[in-house]
């Protein structure tokens, strides 16, 4: 079989000495920002990624990944014992995980949650390396006016399955596009918006957005609200092991969870997120059992299918990335930063030309997730200590390692100043309601976009019907339109609001 | 005429500004036609949509009811204060600040003077506590960044390092 071929050069590759070392950084620096309320994966693969500069490409990917997947692990922890989301992808394991920790049952809850999660991590890494080559093979008769759709429906996407009003995320990813327009036009060479200032010429970092909106603006919008009490399960967390009848009523869910979170996350716009409220809904939905403890007050399965969800999604939303160099959401929008820094074009080709980064990447994965049980359940105790320093002292922590990180970007204070002026930016969108992660999608796709627009547009000298004419491009413009036409019944955005209503 | 919502009657006016913005930045340079697209085509096109959907968010402002009004409530100054000029103060401090004759003073000194700053965003801030996270944060940092990754700072005040 061609998949175990594959997979063994790739466990050849991630099982070198230093690819492992950097494997396990990744996972411990993931848990500890899932498990740190207040900074999330966005904001930490901005800051690392300048510290990547020097290593070899694969250790740089597997690390960043790891800090990926690693959140998600982490955010569970703090959902469980301090009913405050880690991440915003364990929102709805507050509901449940918290309760059984009040009722003296954190460990099996916590235990759900990692035993779940790894189970899905797996399973998401198989499905991640068996659909790769195919749609890889199908990426290859893409033309300029097939990727141009492609990219619409995937911003789309974003729009359609993030929380939020849909108006102003469509308006958020405009002037994402926009700004990604902002620098030295590739064709003509002349230097758009950049008010005859050399270090505009470049174009906007997006390390500085991120970091700025992400970083900074959530950091400001935390400090203006007063500090939770908070109720922290530390005293005992003793007896991880869930009882027989937990493991019974976990599995189920944990399979539902992991199926209905793969197959989300390889949705455009998809991944942890929305994978995790689904499970739960789908959840709620499904029978009870005699005996069973309603949901909201501590019932298993409200931990165990979210946290499968999640860590589902979050892999299988490489697979857009990896195969047809498109980002799902913003944390795969870093991914894209990220290899353009190792000089490493994301798309189809990269599964020929770099097969060893590739496959070390998928396998990875696994060998992560593995360590992250390992983080995750036996050495539970570290990461309760963690949640027991205050605020006071990590934000100005957070706020020094976004201004070093930024700075050895270009090793330029120019983008230290415009790190402060999106720091701003972040809190003007905070206090208005509008969803930043959009913006970041936006900004990574805009140059593309244009030049595909370009492309295709000459090719059919200026006939815009070129997008409907060819048939994989109608298609996916299509079924861009029947998602925004969905979305816009009345019966499906009432659901739509329901469902991203925390309980 | 009543705003119904204010976060979105705002948000609308921003982003009509800003695309209105694009939109005729984008007019100054050459804009072509579609099958030979100048460098201002794909800006005014993404600038007249912005400023068609700031119109609409600030139409369903007025138009559509809210609970509550969706005020944006209280701007919480002193934090958006402290953090960014933390921020512009370790900029300036770490590789000095030509317009202003500011030499370089280098990393330790910028930490120090970012910790504090950023301290002070938040309320009941002690000087011992602070003093003891910058000096963790410095050392810490020297080890991570200088040392071990070996990032390419300005450690030392430039008078004293030469």
């Amino acid at each position: 079989m061609e998949l175990f071929e594959h997979l063994s050069l790739g466990f050849g590759v991630a099982f070198t000495p230093i690819n492992l070392v950097y494997c396990l950084v990744g996972c411990i620096l993931g848990t500890l920002i899932g498990v740190l309320p207040g900074i999330g994966p966005v904001a930490t693969i901005a800051m690392l990624l300048p510290a990547t500069y020097a290593l070899p490409p694969v250790s740089a990917l597997i690390m960043l990944a790891g800090i990926y997947y690693g959140a998600q692990y982490g955010g569970s922890t703090t959902a469980i014992l301090v009913n405050l989301p880690g991440e915003s992808s364990s929102v709805v394991t507050c509901i449940d995980g918290y309760q059984m920790a009040r009722k003296g049952r954190a460990g099996p809850a916590l235990a759900a949650a990692g035993l779940g999660s790894f189970f899905a991590g797996c399973v998401g890494t198989l499905i991640l390396a068996a659909f790769a080559p195919p749609l890889t093979e199908l990426a290859f008769k893409f033309g300029p006016a097939e990727y141009f759709a492609l990219m619409t429906l995937g911003l789309i996407g974003a729009v359609v399955l993030a929380s939020g009003s849909l108006l102003k995320a469509i308006a958020m990813i405009v002037l994402g596009l926009l700004l990604g327009l902002i620098g030295t036009d590739v064709n003509s060479g002349v230097a758009r918006f950049s008010f005859d200032i050399p270090e505009l010429t470049d174009g906007l970092g997006f390390v500085v957005i991120a970091m700025g909106v992400f970083g900074y603006g959530e950091i400001i919008s935390n400090l203006a609200q007063p500090e939770h009490e908070r109720e922290v399960f530390t005293a005992k967390v003793s007896g991880l092991m869930p009882t027989k009848q937990d493991f019974k009523d976990m599995t189920p869910a944990v399979l539902r969870g992991t199926l209905l979170g793969s197959s989300l996350g390889i949705l455009p716009g998809g991944g942890a997120l929305l994978s995790a409220f689904a499970a739960y809904a789908l959840e709620k939905k499904m029978k009870m059992k005699p005996g069973e403890v309603p949901f909201g007050q501590g019932n298993i399965r409200g931990v165990a299918a979210p946290e499968s969800a999640n860590n589902a999604g979050s892999q299988t939303s490489f697979i857009p990335l990896l195969t047809l160099g498109i980002p799902p959401n913003a944390v795969m929008a870093l991914m894209v930063g990220a290899m353009t820094i190792h000089n490493i074009q994301p798309g189809p080709q990269v599964m020929t030309s770099n097969p060893e980064l590739f496959w070390g990447l998928i396998a990875s994965m696994w060998i992560g997730n593995a360590m992250l049980v390992i983080l995750n359940l036996p050495l539970i105790g570290i990461w309760i200590k963690l949640l027991t320093v205050p605020y006071r002292y990590l934000f100005p922590a957070i706020v020094l390692f976004c201004a070093i990180g930024v700075y050895s970007t270009n090793n330029n204070t120019w983008d230290v100043w415009m790190v402060g002026l999106f720091g701003v930016v972040g809190y003007i969108f905070v206090k208005l309601g509008a969803e930043p992660a959009p913006l970041l999608l936006g900004f990574i796709l805009g140059p593309m976009m244009e030049e595909n627009l370009r492309r295709a547009l000459l090719l059919s000298r200026g006939d815009w019907s070129v997008f409907v004419t060819r048939p994989l491009s109608a298609g996916l413009l299509a079924a861009g339109a029947l998602m925004l036409i969905i979305v816009l019944l009345p019966a499906v955005k009432n659901k739509r609001e329901e469902a991203f209503v925390e309980e | 005429m009543n705003i119904k919502s204010q976060k979105d009657f705002f948000s609308g006016l921003m982003f009509m500004g800003v695309g209105v913005a694009f939109a005729w930045g984008a007019t100054t340079y050459n804009v072509g036609s579609g099958a030979r697209m100048g460098p201002g085509y794909f800006p005014l096109m993404l600038g007249v949509l912005m400023a068609i959907l700031g119109a609409a968010i600030t139409f369903k402002a007025l138009v559509v009811e809210t609970v509550g009004g969706d005020k944006i409530g209280k701007w919480a100054w002193k934090p958006l204060f402290f953090i960014i000029l933390a921020n512009l103060v370790f900029g300036a401090l770490l590789a000095g600040l030509p317009i202003i004759k500011l030499p370089a003073f280098g990393m330790i000194v910028a930490i120090y003077a970012l910790t504090f700053i950023a301290s002070m965003a938040e309320t009941g801030w002690k000087f011992k506590n602070t003093f003891i996270l910058a000096t963790v944060l410095a050392v810490g940092s020297y080890l991570a960044f200088v040392l071990a990754l070996k990032l390419q700072f300005p450690v030392w005040p430039a008078f004293i390092a030469g």
